[in-house]
């Protein structure tokens, strides 16, 4: 009776093991291709993954998507990717500067957009609008690049939002507001572009910030070659002509 | 307590003990690693910024309320399952420990779509009263709620189903009414998987990250609980996550040190 007591306690512990322990490390083939991606490019590198996996079928190709910072920290930590394609120069320049990353190119850019659930429920016009406290706003946090614009955007136009959360990455940020949960908030164009849900109120010229996205090959690619064709592709007409198809400049 | 005999002490098997170590091992060794990278210098700073004291306020607030939430309807639901024979008994008890299986991510897009602004019940809410849940203290409270009551609920159910019978019994044939029972025989003879029951629902509380986030948000002060902080503070202001993840560390180890023995030993 004792031991069944015991028994039944400790299993939630083991449960809560089990359950955490989703991703556990896997053998890395040689034809394994791991990228690791900004948040914003989600689509476009499901699209690319696609045309690439069409032309190039000897690679496995898998895409991690965080935020860029959150990625350039796991990257720091020694995780084993073989490509980087962050959502500013920034996070890549310091790569680059630690000895992660290798001579980054550009290949894509973006600009940011006010973004409200479809419809525009709260009327929101412009940057004012975030300063509204019976709105529900959010940002992305400023360890991302969409964070870092928007704010300094939001600086420019001397506008203190009033903020209700602080979400980890951009796509975090658009599911809130696609759910109709948050009001209003700040993400690239292409974010808002990417869903029926979501509608786009446009920043003046004047504020509006761009971002660049570089791309590079890791120093910790176990399959540099690879990498480089993956890359290659990207910046090719074909792959361009899928981030252009999604909203992106060329950079 | 005092009057079972302790267990004698034994040799293991020796071929469990390879198992064992290769256990406390992976059990040790990221604690060993976060520690290495302590800045111990820095600590008291780091822990006294803002960042680290409101979510630490938070943190305490939150997985407290959340556990005494927790116990009030994890209790009955316990007993109705261990006690009570209905149709689709079986189904309650898999959704009670629903929760525990469920990625917490889930869990809390799950809330979302039915506690939110827009949900299918945070909608009449928000228009009757105007409150909203997600992306306030209350949004914390009830995903930690979601998540850490089928803790409790599968401790104390396996206490009510341990119980002698008899003790009860006697106490109705003396002319307890079923609430007296309750009240003065079945809670003190759980007591001590009561007790457990409470903890590890305020333990997995306290480390509770996916549906938070996913549901009430993150602002510093209102939303961002420490296992928040740490996330956030890994992107940017790792000194400060390692620091943060520390406190977490040694208050649960404290607790759980503190408490097991006593409260799981009967």
């Amino acid at each position: 009776m004792i031991r069944k007591a015991t028994l039944l306690s400790i299993m939630p512990l083991l449960l809560t093991v089990a359950s955490t322990a989703c991703a556990g490390p896997e053998a890395r083939d040689r034809s394994e291709l791991l990228i690791f991606a900004a948040a914003s490019l989600t689509d476009a590198f499901d699209a690319i993954q696609t045309a690439f996996a069409a032309e190039h079928p000897e690679f496995d190709v898998r895409i991690s998507y965080s935020s860029t910072g959150s990625l350039r920290e796991q990257i720091t930590e020694g995780a084993p990717a073989d490509v980087f394609a962050s959502a500013d120069l920034h996070n890549m320049d310091l790569l680059v500067a630690a000895g992660a990353a290798l001579a980054p190119e550009r290949f894509a850019g973006n600009e940011m957009q006010i973004a409200v659930p479809a419809g525009n429920p709260a009327a929101v016009t412009g940057l004012a609008d975030l300063a509204r406290p019976e709105l529900l706003v959010g940002l992305v946090v400023e360890a991302a690049p969409a964070g870092v614009l928007a704010r300094q955007i939001l600086a420019a136009a001397d506008v203190e939002p009033a903020l209700d959360t602080e979400e980890p990455t951009v796509r975090a940020l658009l599911g809130k507001i696609e759910a109709g949960e948050l009001d209003v908030g700040i993400l690239f164009r292409t974010d808002v572009d990417s869903t029926d849900l979501v509608d786009g109120v446009d920043i003046p010229q004047g504020l509006n910030l761009q971002t660049v996205y570089p791309i590079a090959v890791l120093t910790s690619s176990v399959n540099p070659a690879g990498a480089r064709l993956f890359i290659d592709f990207v910046l090719s007409p074909a792959g361009q002509a899928i981030l252009a198809e999604l909203g992106f400049h060329s950079p | 307590m005092s009057l079972r005999a302790r267990p004698l002490s034994q040799s293991p098997p020796r071929v469990l003990l390879p198992f064992a170590l290769a256990g406390v091992a992976l059990f040790l060794l990221p604690l060993i690693g976060l520690i290495a990278r302590t800045p111990w210098t820095r600590l008291p700073s780091l822990l006294t910024a803002p960042v680290a004291v409101e979510a630490l306020r938070l943190s305490l607030v939150t997985s407290v309320t959340a556990a005494a939430i927790a116990g009030a309807i994890g209790v009955p639901l316990a007993w109705i399952l261990a006690r009570a024979d209905f149709p689709g008994r079986a189904l309650v008890r898999g959704l009670a420990t629903l929760p525990m299986v469920l990625p917490p991510v889930v869990g809390g897009a799950a809330l979302l779509y039915a506690f939110g602004r827009r949900g299918l019940v945070g909608e009449p809410i928000y228009e009757a009263t105007g409150l909203i849940l997600p992306f306030s203290i209350w949004g914390v409270v009830l995903a930690n709620v979601f998540i850490a009551t089928p803790f409790l609920v599968v401790t104390v159910e396996g206490a009510l189903r341990n119980l002698d019978p008899r003790f009860e019994a006697a106490a109705a044939v003396l002319g307890a009414g079923r609430w007296r029972v309750f009240r003065r025989v079945t809670l003190p003879m759980i007591g001590p998987s009561l007790g457990a029951g409470l903890l590890l629902a305020w333990a997995r509380a306290l480390g509770e990250f996916g549906a938070t986030i996913t549901f009430a948000g993150n602002l510093q002060g209102r939303t961002q609980t420490m296992p928040l902080a740490v996330y956030v503070a890994l992107q940017q202001d790792r000194e400060t996550a390692i620091a943060l993840s520390l406190v977490l560390v040694a208050v649960s180890l404290a607790v759980l040190v503190a408490l097991r023995d006593r409260l799981w030993r009967s």
